[in-house]
């Protein structure tokens, strides 16, 4: 009898251990998505081929020129990024300077992208074998960085970027200019 | 009006609750015989009209779209069918809270009008038990979550048309599963009520394992059901994914399936006391604990809504009052419950015991699995725990259970000798090696489902084996469920057994004209063409296929894109057979290996990949499985759940048959005397 009562309090002691680690989680605040280990870390060195003949190849001396600037990782077979290309257009004309990663594309489907829904994106490497999307960090398409003039990631932005999204990007890329 | 109805229906439901608990209280500790004492059942049955009628305000609220109650105008729309606008009113938290206090006052008033067996102060405890759990979601209502809030100035339009939700097994799963752990939470107050007047006792069993089984047959179909809707809707072609919301429907099933055994042994040889005790506190904590998993949101799942910190918060304090306090009290009383009958290793309360042990040990595997993430996550480091730790290691503890679950049946209550049943455990065993060397030999597949297949041979054989030498026509309704409940076991380890031993999987990039062979069947890609729905839009592929030499059918599978709130979904188009399942996927354009060398093909696709037109010569991304027998694990589901519910109409047949016995013996006895003074003329 005295074993069971032992048992109990442990049990007890258990479930109350287990209680604390649920408040303790609660009470945090909870990422819904896999943020980037990068975030506040220099850009990985990566030198990519352009994916188009209309457009530079990107290398990570390019996101290091002393200008911060939005880094859009996206692909011409993705339906969302589709859905962000009239964003993208706005920030380009608010004079941000957008450099881009097109994840396992061809130079044919990448004009065509561009040519259906604009190009916002002064330079787009190739990176057909996502190794430069995984080296940042990035889990999906579409996604954009905000890298500082130093080429250090301040800020992800996973999935489309949405109307309410633009101004928050835009403070974003002036903290990173500061 | 009618809404305000409601809520006061609620309040006074709320008020019935607290003197329910502050009676049975004071009955429990000062006698049954008190006027406090006997206010405590009609409390009860009060409190499960007012429950009634503020879950019917609701749905009336519901069914006329009355859109100055903020929930309707929030969760429905007038557009919308009457049976999805009925089923919307448990189809949001508020709603489902009200229906879960609804089925629990309904069960505790249920309790209070019939149940007569158990000593009269163990009934006030169990019932003011009852009435602090229900108190706590009185509380959460009506502090938190009033289903009846009015919306000032009433909207024009409801929001909720989300054709997503307009679902009949949408509407159908969540009462399911709320009646499985309301019906544990009957059970857990019938063992706390046991606890507090140290009252453990066969009849005790008896009367809460009619509620046990209840709550474990809507379980046992809402993970049946669950398990299907997440293999056809997440287009995997998996049927279990060890998700955090599947874990915490598992785990109070694994618990409801030991303190069903474990009743089952204390109703009919008064052994095994404290663990019915412990299971029944255990059981219902599952039911918490599951709910808070889902509810608050801190594991990430495949299944993530409803979620909302500030409701986990409510949750979790109750789950510390309900559970912590049941601990603590049990803690305290332990010694003082007489411990049971003692029996030998080798009989049937030892094969149960057998059958706890293993139940109990996968549970703690799934709760550790399910809580790991959890605990590492605390000391800042992200893991995710998946089917390489909870195959391997709950098999470790099933596959005895199995064996066990073979032979159990055939032993006798409290001694008994493997030679006396040396002839039915040989056949077992010889079918059981004969289908593995069988099927060893014809087909070289993995060991694991090997074994399974074996076992659920020997599972089969086994569970049928009871019915040996007794007629049939005579054997109890319980018996007939038990011998139904596990050859549904062997049924559905066979489908799992043979889905991961035999299927045969395709991924492709296939042409428009191309035909692939997947197991017997051959597939031709007729089609692929983009259709639009009335919130999305899909690449639709048109597949003819075509099983051995059998007739060309068609079938259809979709990748659909929505737009609010965006996100892609797989409708998978399944072919039934009596043998198994074809499940199609199409995932959409396949990006071209070598653009250089097919040149004008790959310019040819260029610009229509989006919109999804793409080119005559394009390649599409088909993943194609022949799944022989799947469809055997959710059939074996259903076999288990029917094993249960044949059960339970024969305790219940029983027990209205015994009761009335027992009034037909009181009414003679009262009427004997003036009967006899009568009858000379």
């Amino acid at each position: 009898m005295i074993r069971l009562r032992v048992v109990l309090w442990v049990l007890v002691a258990l479930a109350a251990a287990l209680f604390a680690l649920f408040a303790l989680q609660l009470s945090r605040p909870k990422d819904d998505f896999v943020r980037s280990a990068l975030i506040g870390k220099k850009v990985p060195a990566f030198a990519l081929e352009p994916a188009t003949d209309g457009r530079p190849g990107l290398s990570s001396a390019d996101l290091a020129d002393g200008r911060p600037k939005l880094l859009n990782v996206f692909a011409s077979w993705c339906v969302p990024c589709a859905v962000e290309a009239p964003q993208l257009g706005a920030l380009e004309r608010q004079g941000v300077e957008i450099v881009a990663v097109a994840i396992r594309d061809r130079p044919e489907s990448v004009d065509g992208f561009l040519a259906a829904y604009g190009n916002p994106f002064s330079r787009i490497g190739a990176d057909p074998i996502s190794e430069v999307q995984l080296a940042l960090g990035s889990s999906g398409v579409p996604e954009t960085f905000v890298v500082d003039g130093r080429g250090i990631i301040r800020h992800q932005h996973l999935g489309e970027i949405r109307d309410s999204d633009v101004p928050i990007l835009l403070e974003k890329l002036r903290e990173a200019g500061e | 009006m009618i809404a305000e109805l409601g809520l006061a229906a609620l309040w006074l439901a709320a008020a019935l609750a607290a003197l329910q608990l502050l009676a049975g209280v004071a009955g429990t500790s000062s006698g049954a015989a008190t006027a406090l004492a006997a206010l405590v059942r009609p409390a009860a049955i009060v409190q499960a009209v007012l429950c009634a009628i503020a879950f019917a305000t609701l749905l009336v609220l519901f069914a006329r779209t009355d859109l100055s109650v903020a929930l309707v105008a929030n969760n429905s729309h007038s557009a919308k069918p009457l049976l999805y606008k009925i089923t919307g009113a448990w189809g949001n938290h508020e709603g489902s809270m009200l229906l879960w206090v609804t089925v629990m006052a309904l069960a505790g008033g249920l309790i209070a009008l019939i149940e007569r067996r158990l000593p009269e102060r163990t009934m006030l405890a169990t019932l003011a038990a009852q009435a602090f759990v229900g108190l706590g979601f009185y509380a959460f209502l009506l502090a938190s979550s009033n289903p009846f809030a009015r919306l000032v100035p009433a909207p024009p339009e409801g929001a909720g048309l989300n054709p997503l939700l307009q679902d009949i097994g949408l509407a159908a799963h969540p009462p399911t599963l709320y009646t499985g752990y309301v019906g544990l939470s009957v059970a857990f107050s019938f063992a706390v009520g046991a606890l507090v007047t140290r009252q453990v006792t066969p009849e005790f069993a008896r009367v809460m394992r009619p509620w046990v089984l209840g709550a474990w047959i809507f379980l046992t179909l809402g993970i049946t059901a669950g398990s299907y809707w997440a293999y056809y809707e997440l287009g995997w072609g998996g049927w279990w994914f060890w998700d955090p919301v599947e874990n915490a429907s598992l785990m109070p099933w694994l618990a409801a399936t030991a303190l069903l055994h474990s009743a089952s042994v204390l109703a009919a040889r008064d052994a095994l006391r404290t663990w019915t005790i412990l299971l029944g506190v255990v059981a219902f904590s599952m039911s918490m604990i599951g709910t808070f998993l889902v509810r608050s949101g801190i594991l990430t799942s495949v299944h993530a809504f409803a979620v909302d910190p500030e409701r986990g918060t409510f949750i979790l304090v109750l789950l510390a009052l309900y559970i912590g306090g049941a601990l603590v009290l049990f803690a305290l009383r332990a010694g003082t419950v007489a411990e049971g009958e003692r029996f030998a290793a080798i009989s049937r309360e030892g094969a149960l015991v057998v059958n706890n042990v293993a139940l109990s040990a996968v549970l703690g595997i799934v709760l550790l699995g399910t809580l790991y993430p959890l605990l590492t996550e605390a000391f800042g480091v992200r893991v995710s725990v998946g089917p390489p730790y909870f195959n391997p290691v709950s098999a470790i503890f099933f596959l005895p259970m199995l064996v066990v679950l073979a032979v159990g049946p055939l032993l006798r209550w409290r001694r008994d000798s493997f030679g006396r049943i040396t002839g039915p455990v040989a056949a077992i065993a010889a079918i059981a090696l004969a289908v593995l060397v069988f099927v060893g030999l014809i087909a070289g597949i993995a060991v694991l489902p090997l074994i399974g297949i074996a076992l659920a041979a020997a599972v089969a054989v086994g569970s049928v084996l009871p019915l040996r030498g007794r007629s049939l026509r005579r054997l109890p309704l319980p018996v007939w469920g038990m011998v139904v409940s596990h050859f549904g076991v062997a049924v559905a380890l066979f489908g799992m057994a043979a889905d991961s031993a035999f299927q045969t999987e395709r991924l492709v990039a296939a042409r428009v004209g191309e035909t692939i062979a997947v197991g017997p069947w051959s597939i031709m890609l007729a089609s692929v063409h983009p259709v639009a729905g009335p919130n999305w839009t899909a690449l639709s592929a048109d597949l003819q296929v075509r099983y051995a030499a059998g007739a060309s059918e068609s079938i259809v599978p979709q990748a659909r894109s929505f737009w609010a709130p965006q996100q892609q979904t797989t409708e998978a188009a399944l072919l039934t057979r009596w043998n198994g399942q074809l499940y199609a996927v199409i995932g959409g354009e396949a990006p071209s290996e070598a653009p250089a060398g097919v040149g004008g093909e790959a310019a040819a696709g260029a610009g229509g990949e989006v919109a999804g037109g793409g080119a005559g010569a394009a390649r599409w991304q088909l993943r194609l499985w022949w799944k022989p027998f799947v469809t055997f694990i959710w059939y074996g589901g259903v076999l288990i759940a029917l094993g249960g519910a044949l059960a339970l109409v024969g305790r219940v047949i029983g027990d209205v048959r015994r009761r009335t016995r027992r009034q037909l013996v009181a009414e003679r006895r009262a009427d004997t005397p003036p009967h006899l003074a009568g009858s000379p003329t």
